[in-house]
């Protein structure tokens, strides 16, 4: 039973809000139960199942398969934390803005703890409504334009992987538990179906344009709610759904995918080299980063053990954590100077020293440094690329895809130190001479974000034991 | 606990401790718990090399089924000697810089790097495995980063702090590789496991993978073509440029090669001869440049890229014991002339060009004469620590004649532009009112330059505290061919050095056109500049217009205008705001998944 509190804290809190409750503190509250309900439903391993129909059996069960949901429940309800007391929310805009964010909270945990097919899609979707929202009437910029592309692409996305779950459910039941591999002759189309359908969901090349301009355009809490958590059930789903139910299929495109998620890694770390806003730069950066949880996924799928798919899910965890940390600051960076333009800015680390040092340290993560969550993530990953090489073969498209991969490490170098170098270093600009530094609130989500990814960089097996 | 494990946890400790708790309000005490944490750590490490410890139990950082990746120590004695070199020379820089940074407004973060940095480097030195020593590789990385960066409002500090940064993650993408190369020929990351026969492959396979984990070394101990960095180093506080950019960190390339040749225990590797010329080439190249720098750091920077073109060179003849020798005595020597040039620069109002110094042999004494004994030691003066050294890398390339007259041309080379230097700035007249006004350092400064100067003439006696394995220095006076060679070049040196610059106000080759190629370093930087400015301007924007007009002009594009199509009828009929408009798709997406599941 108490599994099902996890979702039912944020719609009711939704509700209260709704009726009054005051909306920040309400939020936060929320926030911080759903951590302890969290830790509680984790240690006593809680289930819950409802029989909403039988013909074709479709129930409401919620549980955790493994240990990647568990993991990915831990991430979307760190971020939750972080993500209501990020941002500044524009006046009488309060409900709107925290109810959002607990709903995007309740449908990716929904997703991610859900053990039937039908709800792990149907949580998604209802998630992604209230973002679209956000982007729609709060967001900055092109607001509209952009909350309609992105609609369109991911409702694009969401029916192609539709029509694959719906293949999946018909031939053998929508039971996440009881997933098997389909007739060989339907893995094929299965497969591409749920490489596009995911894909697109995770921004996989060339399905890829809109997640940048919706970040950068969204409020900070949806941005890091989204690109942090949400966009993860795409990953998940490939994960947990495609590689069981086709995994001759999925060897079948595993060349195309391989091509993809280098275009994923190169193509678009270099469109975000050339980006000239912060909140682009991230944003294109985030897209980025989604390649090398494709290769650990295709280095799984070429011949890789399990050590790829941990490598995968340790990844997932790593960027959630960082680029909802990014966003964060960066909205941060936004009050502070009024600008996110890269050559407007420039030393604000002499009035700013701490905004610097946690900007400095989610960046360094972001790049890959050893002692933050996501160098134990990509080292994996690499070495899960070369798991499956046989040094009298030459090398494989598993290993030279990865190779190629590894060169966007020197790309994310070139963006982010760029940038870390425009905005705080230097002497100081028109823009930065009156900011002032984080405030106590203002600190906290980096506090918490920034002890995860240390935690998670030194200790990765705190994250890994859940996999094993 | 192990008390091994203090030589990470102390300047670990030391450093999140300076950076959070002490901060810039405490910063003396901060600068004094540095220097103590590192004394400590010179302490443990005298201690192990006297045989005290046994090696602790490795952490296993991360372990999935079979796999595991662990920090764990290494204990030979190329890992005990260097760390008494990397201790040795923190403890004595971290004194200097009490005297050197004593007013600096970062002090306290000044410190908290260098201890960081001291964290860093222990990891490389004792790694026992590769993905160890690569996490500490980049850690390194950081900590150069941050002190080349210490004074980031500096317009020249925060690009070469970026520059350093950028060069090495270059190096670092081919050394990755090759790290998953060997783990995929041997079948594993440790050292331990890599001999015996276990690297063994086809030789294209064996070449690729030596040459990728080569490439880590070219960044780190910034070998052509990826030197770039190291001049630019120097913006960072003086003592910085003697222990990262001069005795340690840049060697780390040295050592790591070192370390890798040792543990294949192959005669002849694959690919070996390129890194020798690389080497050599980089010795030959670093050596003319610095025949025509005017600032007094920059000579010492291109000196050290020389040198380390030395040992790799070394490295490549398949003698990295002769490497790692001439890198134990030049740690010492380098340290002294950097460290030198720091008191020199401190004495003259932080003036660093030498036409603007002269006649500080008078003025700071003690400085000058330990700055000359460590000259001597660097142009391989007889019974100085660098003739021992040289030595052993001229016996090694003896069997490849082009490198071995390359190498007696570098010998010859130093030699010149030492001495350059030590006529322009310490002999002869003042050139300027601050080098007229030049006092002594106070003794917090001069003290590590006399325990230095002893160095250069010690180091090569000190038997175990050497890091190599396997191995006893040559010390020794034989006259052969080899010793004849390494005078001669010495006294063609000096005395073209003498004929030009004895005595001289201003550089009579500054207008020779040769000469110019020289001081602009061969113009490679701007090279570089421009082919990164066309990769990352000119492709960047290339791929990001393909990007915007294709990808997403017409792609997307065309799928949005459609499905606007259809929610413009859609709203026309039911006239709704804006929820509807957003939720349209989505709430499609669930209906049809109602759709399917129950009618299908």
């Amino acid at each position: 039973m108490l599994i099902l509190a996890l979702i039912l804290i944020p719609v009711l809190a939704t509700v209260g809000i709704y009726f009054g409750a005051p909306a920040k503190l309400t939020a936060l509250i929320a926030a911080v139960a759903n951590i302890a309900a969290s830790i509680g439903a984790i240690v006593t391993e809680s289930t819950f199942n409802l029989n909403v129909l039988s013909t074709p059996n479709i129930n409401l069960s919620l549980g955790f398969i493994d240990g990647m949901s568990i993991v990915m429940l831990l991430l979307a309800v760190i971020v939750t934390l972080a993500a209501v007391i990020s941002g500044k929310c524009p006046e009488g805009r309060e409900k709107l803005w925290y109810s959002s964010s607990l709903l995007i909270s309740a449908g990716a945990i929904g997703a991610f703890i859900s053990k039937d097919l039908f709800f792990f899609f149907a949580f998604h979707e209802l998630a992604l409504i209230p973002t679209f929202l956000m982007i729609g009437i709060l967001g900055r910029g092109d607001r509209k334009e952009v909350a309609w592309k992105t609609t369109v692409y991911l409702a694009f996305g969401s029916i192609i992987l539709l029509a694959g779950l719906v293949m999946v459910g018909n031939e053998i039941g929508y039971n996440m538990e009881n997933l098997r591999a389909l007739a060989a002759e339907n893995q094929n189309t299965a497969a591409l179906l749920l490489i596009i359908g995911f894909g697109t969901l995770v921004s996989l090349f060339p399905f890829h344009s809109w997640a940048a301009p919706a970040y950068a355009s969204a409020p900070a809490p949806v941005s890091m709610l989204h690109a942090g958590v949400l966009k993860k059930f795409g990953l998940y789903g490939l994960i947990r759904v495609g590689l069981e139910v086709a995994p001759e299929g999925m060897k079948h495109w595993l060349t195309l995918l391989l091509v993809l998620l280098v275009c994923n890694i190169i193509w678009v770390g270099l469109v975000t080299i050339n980006q000239k806003r912060l909140d682009l730069m991230l944003g294109n950066s985030s897209v980025m980063h989604m390649g090398y949880i494709f290769l650990a996924i295709a280095a799984y799928i070429g011949g890789g053990t399990t050590f790829a798919l941990q490598a995968a899910v340790l990844l997932m965890f790593a960027h959630g954590i960082s680029i909802a940390m990014s966003f964060s600051l960066a909205a941060s960076i936004e009050q502070k100077t009024g600008s996110l333009e890269l050559n407007q800015l420039g030393g604000l680390a002499k009035n700013a020293p701490r905004l610097a040092f946690y900007f400095g340290l989610v960046g360094m993560a972001s790049i890959g440094l050893p002692g933050l969550a996501n160098f134990a993530g990509e080292i994996m990953v690499f070495i899960s690329g070369f798991e499956g090489w046989n040094k009298a073969d030459g090398l494989g498209p598993v290993q030279i895809a990865t190779i190629i991969a590894i060169w966007g490490v020197v790309i994310s170098a070139v963006y982010m130190l760029r940038a870390f170098r425009n905005i705080f270093h230097g002497e100081t600009a028109s823009r930065t001479e009156n900011a002032t530094d984080l405030t106590l609130e203002e600190k906290f989500p980096a506090i918490l974000l920034g002890i995860a990814l240390l935690w998670v960089g030194i200790y990765p097996q705190s994250i890994l034991q859940f996999l094993n | 606990m192990n008390p091994l494990w203090l030589l990470f946890l102390l300047p670990l400790i030391t450093s999140v401790v300076i950076h959070f708790v002490l901060k810039q309000k405490y910063a003396s005490i901060a600068a004094l718990v540095g220097t103590i944490s590192t004394g400590v750590t010179l302490l443990i490490a005298i201690m192990w090399v006297s045989g005290s410890f046994s090696l602790p139990t490795p952490y296993e950082w991360i372990k999935v089924g079979g796999n595991s990746l662990e920090v764990g120590l290494i204990g030979d004695q190329l890992a005990k000697g260097m760390m008494i070199v990397v201790c040795g020379i923190g403890f004595l820089v971290h004194v200097f810089s009490l005297g050197y940074m004593k007013t600096d407004e970062a002090k306290a973060r000044y410190f908290g790097n260098l201890s960081l940095f001291m964290f860093s480097m222990t990891g490389i030195v004792l790694a026992s495995n590769f993905i160890m020593m690569f996490i500490f590789w980049e850690l390194v990385g950081l900590s150069s980063y941050l002190l080349i960066g210490h004074w980031y409002r500096k317009a020249t500090a925060a690009e070469a702090a970026k520059k350093a940064f950028l060069s090495n993650r270059i190096g670092d993408f081919g050394f990755l590789i090759g790290i998953l190369m060997v783990a995929g020929i041997t079948g594993t990351f440790m050292f331990s496991g890599m001999g015996n026969g276990a690297f063994s492959a086809s030789d294209g396979v064996l070449m690729a993978a030596v040459l990728l984990v080569f490439c880590g070394a070219v960044g780190k101990s910034a070998q052509l073509p990826l030197h770039i960095w190291l001049p630019d180093a120097m913006e960072g506080p003086t003592p910085v440029s003697a222990l990262i950019h001069a005795a340690t960190m840049v060697a780390a390339g040295v050592y790591m090669m070192a370390r890798f040749f040792f543990s294949i225990e192959l005669d002849t590797v694959p690919g070996a001869q390129v890194i020798a010329w690389i080497g050599g080439i980089t010795s030959l190249v670093a050596a003319l440049m610095a025949t025509q720098q005017n600032d007094i750091k920059k000579i010492l920077a291109y000196s050290t890229l020389s040198q380390l073109g030395y040992m790799v060179m070394a490295v490549g003849l398949m003698a990295p014991e002769a490497g790692m020798f001439h890198l134990f005595t030049h740690a010492w020597f380098k340290a002294l002339l950097f460290l030198g040039s720091g008191a020199v620069i401190y004495a003259c109002h932080h003036e660093q060009n030498i036409w603007k110094m002269g006649g500080l042999l008078k003025k700071m004494p003690i400085t000058a004469w330990s700055f000359i004994i460590g000259t001597a030691a660097l142009t391989a003066v007889p019974f100085t620590s660098g003739f021992y050294s040289k030595e052993g890398i001229l016996h090694a390339a003896e069997g490849n004649p082009p490198l071995f007259w390359l190498a007696v041309t570098v010998a010859a080379l130093t030699t010149f532009y030492m001495f350059r230097l030590i006529f322009v700035a310490f002999l002869g007249d003042s050139k300027h009112e601050y080098a007229e006004d030049a006092k002594e350092v106070s003794p917090i400064m001069w003290a590590p330059l006399a325990i230095l100067a002893v160095m250069a003439f010690a180091s090569p006696f000190l038997g175990q505290l050497i890091p190599a394995n396997d191995f006893t220095p040559d010390t020794g006076f034989h006259m052969n061919f080899i010793t004849v060679c390494s005078i001669g070049a010495f006294v063609v040196g000096f005395i073209l050095a003498f004929l030009l610059y004895k005595g001289k106000e201003s550089d009579p080759l500054a207008n020779n056109k040769i000469m110019k190629v020289f001081a602009n370093k061969f113009y490679i930087d701007e090279f570089y500049a421009g082919i990164v400015k066309w990769l990352q301007d000119i492709v960047a924007a290339i791929v990001h217009f393909l990007d915007e007009f294709i990808i997403n002009g017409m792609i997307v594009g065309g799928l949005t205008r459609t499905a606007q199509g259809f929610g413009n009828l859609f709203r026309k009929h039911i006239q709704s705001g804006n929820l509807q408009h957003y939720a349209f798709l989505s709430g499609v997406g669930i209906v049809l998944v109602i759709y399917f599941t129950v009618f299908h």
